[in-house]
């Protein structure tokens, strides 16, 4: 039984000429303990799946399961412990009148823990941000800072599935580093499942084996990460993504 | 080259509980027609030069500096009110945070229109005209239903878009782009660059290219400052920044993973307390 599941599942938003069909038909699977990508066009419905799986859109059709239940309106009791999130918009997701340490504190108090001041300390250290930290406020830390301290939020209930929305994408190449060998080992010693979103094809392919490539709501290519690193993708969106990702090169059009 | 902006010993510090914090040390660079990248790790002080040049250091911030010039006038010591006539006519800056730049509560559209008008006076439908053509230039595929939309309706890599459209259309002498192509997949990254490219070539704008994207800085800038700590430790041609000697830059560079070469753990930097020491590069040619 697959960890993560979702069948033939279309989201959709607005109405009459707004209407937006930003999932149309996805369906994968993936295992417990695996990582699955999520890469393609921007705007192609990436981030609609991961905020369908934990409840936040209103309007959808299809099946999401987890651990083979099926998901309803409402997410079941406890959901939040297993199941996290991490926003690719580090700013908009944490509250800019709360400290670090408020944010981290209520996250372990609400899951019910008791050494929080322990654990706060621990989760910055596993983030790669000093005690200095502690006790300032989203907007005295810099934009690879705050999402550190996303990515410490959601590791705090110990979640053992983790939706990763552009994990990464603020961060120097060395946090990078540091972070996606924190979830490396994470998945190892907690047999963690991910789900996550990148732009950064190198970042997929790193962390997981299966990814799936997105265009205009649709998943137009499931690959294994050994065809991606072999640049032998069946789809053309998929081709042309990975000749775009090659560095910046004019097209002879724009050049002249 | 025309100089666009000459700055020497910038400061930006901050108080803290810990005492005062020097996020920016002393850093000196010049900008002229061409596209500058400037990297470096996360908290080294590459937002808030952007910022300090544009004087949007909140207090109890503060910012010094020796010389900041903007074609020869003194960005220090213009009113407030002429700052605000150089942001978006004469420096634009595309920041970090695009959606938490944009009104939550007004349309995408009205934004593009207010600030076009602003600084051009244009009729509200020759505003409309020019806030559709810009964000068809940035790849947008609905233009109609995006100018009707709010930001939280807009994906993060049309958030960005929205935000360097807006930038761009008033045609600034000089766009500082904060980690502007973040949230783009790699094929409208390319569709956007292009369009920076071609007003950096075509009509001298000057660009100061600020990002984590080693290999996208290489292939698209002229020429990269590297910070560390609030200085500049190294800079270099922008096509030469994979032969860097500073062992930060180094570090940088190694710790990227590669497509074509897996590896099953990510190197992560050695930091050595001398970078922190040094005395910060000048970064003026
Ligand atoms: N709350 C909303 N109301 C209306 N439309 C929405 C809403 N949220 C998302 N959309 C639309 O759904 C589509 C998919 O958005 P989504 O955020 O899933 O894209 P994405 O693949 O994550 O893109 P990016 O890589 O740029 O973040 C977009 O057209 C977006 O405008
Ligand atoms: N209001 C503030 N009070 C105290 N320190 C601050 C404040 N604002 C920023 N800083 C600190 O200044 C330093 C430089 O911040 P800056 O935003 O310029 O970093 P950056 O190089 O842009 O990093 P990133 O790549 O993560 O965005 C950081 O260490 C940050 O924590
Ligand atoms: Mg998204
Ligand atoms: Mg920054």
């Amino acid at each position: 039984m697959s960890r993560l599941e979702i069948n033939d599942l279309s989201v959709w938003f607005g109405q009459d000429r707004d209407r937006v069909d930003a999932v149309k038909h996805a369906s994968f699977a993936v295992p417990s303990g695996a990582s699955f990508g999520l890469v393609g066009e921007s705007g192609s419905g990436k981030s609609t799946i991961l905020r369908a799986l934990v409840g936040l859109v209103p309007t959808w059709s299809g099946e999401m399961k987890i651990d083979g239940q099926q998901l309803t309106k409402k997410r079941p009791r406890g959901f939040f412990k297993d199941v996290q999130m991490v926003f690719q918009d580090p700013y908009a997701s944490l509250h800019p009148r709360h400290t670090v340490d408020q944010v981290l504190g209520e996250t372990l108090n609400l899951h019910g823990f008791s050494d929080i001041n322990d654990r706060i300390e621990q989760l910055l250290q596993d983030v790669g941000l000093g005690p200095a930290f502690r006790f300032r406020y989203p907007h005295q830390l810099s934009g690879g800072q705050r999402q550190r301290v996303a990515i410490a939020r959601a590791l705090a209930p110990e979640p053992s599935v983790l939706l990763l929305d552009e994990p990464t994408s603020a961060l120097d190449v060395s946090v990078q580093a540091e972070v996606l060998n924190l979830l490396a080992d994470l998945r190892e010693t907690r047999a963690l499942t991910y789900l996550m979103v990148s732009h950064n094809l190198a970042v997929v392919a790193h962390m997981c084996n299966e990814i799936a490539v997105m265009q205009a709501g649709e998943i137009v290519e499931v690959m294994g990460v050994e065809d991606m690193r072999a640049m032998t993708p069946q789809h053309p969106y998929t081709r042309h993504l990975l000749e775009s990702s090659q560095g910046y090169r004019p097209s002879e059009e724009q050049s002249e | 080259m025309e100089k666009l902006l000459d700055i020497e010993n910038l400061r930006v510090t901050f108080p803290t509980r810990q005492g005062e914090f020097e996020a920016v040390r002393g850093v000196s660079f010049n900008l002229g027609q061409e596209r500058l990248g400037i990297v470096g790790e996360s908290g080294s002080g590459k937002s808030m030069t952007g910022r300090a040049i544009l004087r949007l250091i909140r207090p109890p911030g503060r910012v010094t500096a020796d010389r900041l010039e903007l074609g020869g006038r003194d960005l220090m010591a213009m009113s407030e009110r002429d700052m605000q006539r150089v942001r978006g006519e004469q420096i634009s800056m595309v920041m970090q945070d695009p959606k938490f730049s944009l009104n939550p509560v007004m349309h995408v559209g009205e934004q593009i229109i207010e600030i076009y008008r602003f600084h051009t006076g244009a009729s509200k439908r020759d505003a409309y005209a020019k806030a559709i053509e810009m964000l068809q230039a940035v790849s947008i595929n609905n233009p109609e239903r995006v100018m009707r939309a709010y930001p939280h309706e807009m994906s993060g890599g049309m958030g960005q878009r929205i935000m360097i459209a807006m930038m761009l259309v008033t045609e600034p002498k000089i766009l500082i782009a904060d980690e502007p192509t973040s949230a783009l997949d790699v094929s409208v990254q390319t569709q956007v660059l292009s369009i920076i490219d071609r007003l950096v070539r075509k009509r001298g704008m000057g660009l100061i290219f600020i990002s984590h994207d080693l290999n996208l800085v290489a292939s698209f800038c002229d020429r990269v400052l590297i910070m560390y700590a609030g200085r500049i430790v190294e800079t270099c041609a922008a096509d030469k920044l994979h032969e860097a000697t500073h062992p930060y830059t180094r570090g940088l560079l190694n710790s990227l993973p590669r497509l074509d070469n897996p590896k099953s753990r990510l190197q992560a930097l050695k930091r050595d307390p001398n970078w922190t020491l040094a005395p910060s590069v000048d970064g003026r040619v």
